[in-house]
């Protein structure tokens, strides 16, 4: 960062992160007990190095939490284990094999691992007692989310109530819950997906190398790229092909499509989204496709 | 490239939605599965054309009224400038939502509708921008099409919205003619209106000054969080984290902290892993002092000749925000930078009619979506500036304390 302007005016980059921070100081000063959702993806890396930066030189003074899905990405949770060990941090993990297992969520077969993700989630805030929770939503990803609070008040049943938001004013945000109830912060709301890989090519910051072209073994289902792996077997008519991809978001493995792409380098990824005709959810997350409102409908039962 | 933070106002069928969708469109910022589902909608539910309102209608019953209940914030880029678009509803709940929205914007956007010309609607929402000092208004009189381009109605509602406008504090104000439908003035200069002079409206946002809107004389920095590391390569460190809401600080500069009073020096000033010589807003950094004094969070540093008056008194306007009336000797949590505490409510001075200006001193209940002067008693002094002044120190926020929801916005005129 340029710390001189001869103007006095930020960049936009700079002002997004500054507004971040003051989010993480806040909810870091007001709430007894928050913790930070950290999958790996793009999104909880920035996250993970703007508290970083919130509270330097000390150390993140909360710990974060990944909820497992058991169909991740292998690098992903390499990259994760990078920057947890890196920070000194502690991580907890919720995993949705063990939820499952426990009887905490009910694997029905038809049911996706990213929906299952909300009963283990919301379990495991509670048995941590989390009065804050972290996560990496922006409002442009999608139209539900576009109408979120930095700020989300969630019931003792982890709901969302899009009509009962509480207006949002100035930089003062307001904290306050009763018992049982807890907050979902999201400190990069007004960060868009390009925002995202400027400042990761700024800060030059490690992500997960699925994001970068690779050869993988793909095949179509549903219009997307789909990795072939043991936890999403192919079906009748579908072919496995190698193909030249990356990937615009990380997720659940069986529902996370990849685009063909040789961008390798932050600069060829900002050129290709740049231009990108359709976004990220539309091309790649198959748990958005299910109806108009699947988005807005997993946010009121809890999902982050 | 920079940033700009607008509010959109105007009722709903002044084509707000249309305009947005175009700027959006223009800018290439909607993607193609985006129109595709806006188109399948439109298309679903037996429309002729394809409503862009769909896409900024973000919730089911949203969709399912047609209405847009709840501010939405959108984002779009220029090579010249970044845009947040506030996306305020035109329709119910207007004053609070508009509120909420104009908090953070550097710049308002009116929309009139040509044949109508100024509204109360149109009034009311320059009143509440210039109340929440949105530093810049532009009134887009849209439907330019509709009355064949005609100069001397823009001539008009210009003349008419001028005069009106002297009444107010609005600094800067442009006045467009435009069809947010067919493009006119929009992104392009209209072939149409010729006589027009000034620019478009995406070039008036990509090149309005606003460099000179915050404060840079008056140092504000409250203290939001204490960075102690306590560990053995920091062993020494006390930083105090916060957001410049005021002024430039800089190494060596003298200090005065309140409500304390205890002066020091700057020693230095961290952005993160860097040392910096200069923060000024809306910069979050790290101060360090030369001594060791007593910190803490809700503290404000500032300089010894030029400080905010702590005060328990506060007269202010405020906005309130739910259904629950307010009255004289109502309790209430405030929230003022980074002070929290409790305010009692000594008496409503007037309720302000946003559509007359209107001053009504006999209304002791002020409803929602209402505006009134009030006084205010505080357990905690506040370290504030009047708002005209600073709208970071000169705002707080009232809870219920009950519910634990926001109720009121408070812009401060002065402290006692």
């Amino acid at each position: 960062m340029t710390a001189t302007h001869a103007d006095y005016r930020l960049s936009q980059l700079d002002e997004l992160e500054a507004e971040s921070i003051h989010i993480f100081r806040e909810v870091a000063a007001e709430f007894e007990k928050p913790v930070l959702m950290f999958s790996g993806g793009k999104d909880s890396i920035v996250m993970m190095r703007l508290a970083e930066k919130a509270f330097y030189p000390a150390k993140i003074p909360f710990p974060v939490l990944q909820v497992d899905t058991g169909y991740d990405f292998p690098e992903v949770l390499e990259t994760r284990d990078h920057w947890v060990d890196r920070l000194g941090v502690r991580l907890i993990v919720a995993s949705v094999e063990e939820a499952i297992k426990d009887g905490t969520v009910v694997d029905d077969g038809k049911t996706s691992r990213n929906r299952l993700q909300i009963g283990t989630l919301l379990h495991a805030l509670e048995e941590g007692g989390f009065t804050a929770a972290f996560g990496g939503g922006r409002r442009d990803e999608e139209k539900a989310r576009a109408k979120e609070r930095v700020y989300s008040h969630r019931d003792e049943f982890g709901q969302w109530d899009p009509k009962m938001q509480r207006p949002e004013l100035w930089s003062l945000y307001n904290g306050r819950l009763h018992e049982g109830e807890h907050m979902r912060i999201f400190p990069i709301s007004n960060w868009t997906e390009l925002d995202v890989w400027d400042y990761i090519g700024r800060e030059n910051i490690e992500i997960p190398n699925i994001y970068f072209s690779h050869q993988r073994r793909v095949f179509q289902r549903d219009g997307m790229l789909l990795s072939e792996s043991e936890h999403n077997p192919t079906k009748q008519g579908e072919t496995v092909e190698e193909k030249t991809v990356r990937f615009r978001t990380v997720g659940d493995l069986t529902l996370t499509g990849c685009v063909e792409s040789t961008a390798s380098t932050i600069p060829e990824i900002i050129e290709e989204i740049a231009i990108a005709r359709v976004t990220e959810r539309g091309a790649t997350r198959g748990d958005d496709r299910f109806s108009e409102a699947a988005m807005e409908d997993r946010k009121k039962e809890g999902y982050f | 490239m920079d940033l700009l933070r607008f509010a959109t106002a105007g009722s709903v069928d002044d084509g707000k939605s249309t305009l947005i969708g175009r700027l959006l469109l223009d800018s290439k910022s909607i993607f193609e599965d985006q129109l595709e589902a806006v188109e399948s909608t439109s298309k679903s539910r037996g429309y002729d054309y394809t409503d862009l309102a769909l896409l900024t209608d973000g919730l089911r019953s949203e969709r399912e009224q047609g209405i847009t209940i709840d501010v939405a914030y959108r984002y779009f880029a220029t090579p010249a400038r970044k845009f947040i678009i506030a996306d305020t509803p035109g329709h119910v709940q207007y004053t609070r939502n508009m509120v909420t929205g104009a908090s953070t914007a550097d710049l308002g956007l009116v929309l009139v509708d040509a044949r109508q010309g100024l509204t109360e609607q149109s009034r009311r929402h320059a009143v509440i921008l210039s109340l929440l000092r949105v530093p810049h208004l532009v009134l887009a009189v849209n439907k330019m099409d509709l009355v064949d381009y005609d100069e001397s109605i823009y001539n008009k509602i210009h003349e008419e919205f001028t005069a009106f406008a002297t009444k107010l504090s609005i600094p800067d104000l442009e006045i467009i003619p435009i069809s947010a439908l067919k493009g006119d003035n929009v992104v392009n200069r209209s072939e149409h209106m010729d006589w027009y002079k000034g620019p478009s409206l995406m070039h008036h946002l990509e090149h309005v000054h606003v460099a000179s809107d915050r404060d840079l004389v008056d140092a504000r920095f409250p203290v939001q969080y204490v960075i102690r590391p306590k560990s053995d390569a920091h062993h020494d460190y006390r930083g105090y984290g916060g957001m410049v809401a005021g002024g430039v600080l800089k190494p060596g500069d003298d200090v005065l902290v309140l409500p304390s009073g205890m002066t020091s020096k700057i020693a230095g000033i961290d952005l993160h892993e860097k040392e910096i010589t200069e923060a000024y807003p809306p910069m979050s950094v790290t101060v360090r002092l030369e001594d060791d004094v007593d910190v803490s969070r809700g503290d404000m540093i500032c300089r010894p000749a030029n400080a905010p008056k702590p005060s328990q008194d506060i007269d202010a306007m405020i906005c309130w925000m739910t259904t629950e009336p307010l009255k004289p000797r109502q309790k209430l949590a405030i929230k003022h930078t980074t002070r929290v505490g409790r305010a009692l409510v000594k008496d409503i001075q007037y309720r302000l009619d946003v559509n007359t200006l209107h001053r009504d001193q006999e209304t002791k209940e002020i409803g929602v979506n209402e505006i009134a002067r009030v006084q205010l008693r505080t357990t905690v002094p506040l370290l504030c500036d009047p708002y005209s002044k600073n709208r970071t120190t000169g705002s707080f926020i009232l809870i219920d304390e009950a519910t634990g929801v926001t109720v009121g916005a408070g812009m401060i005129n002065s402290g006692n």
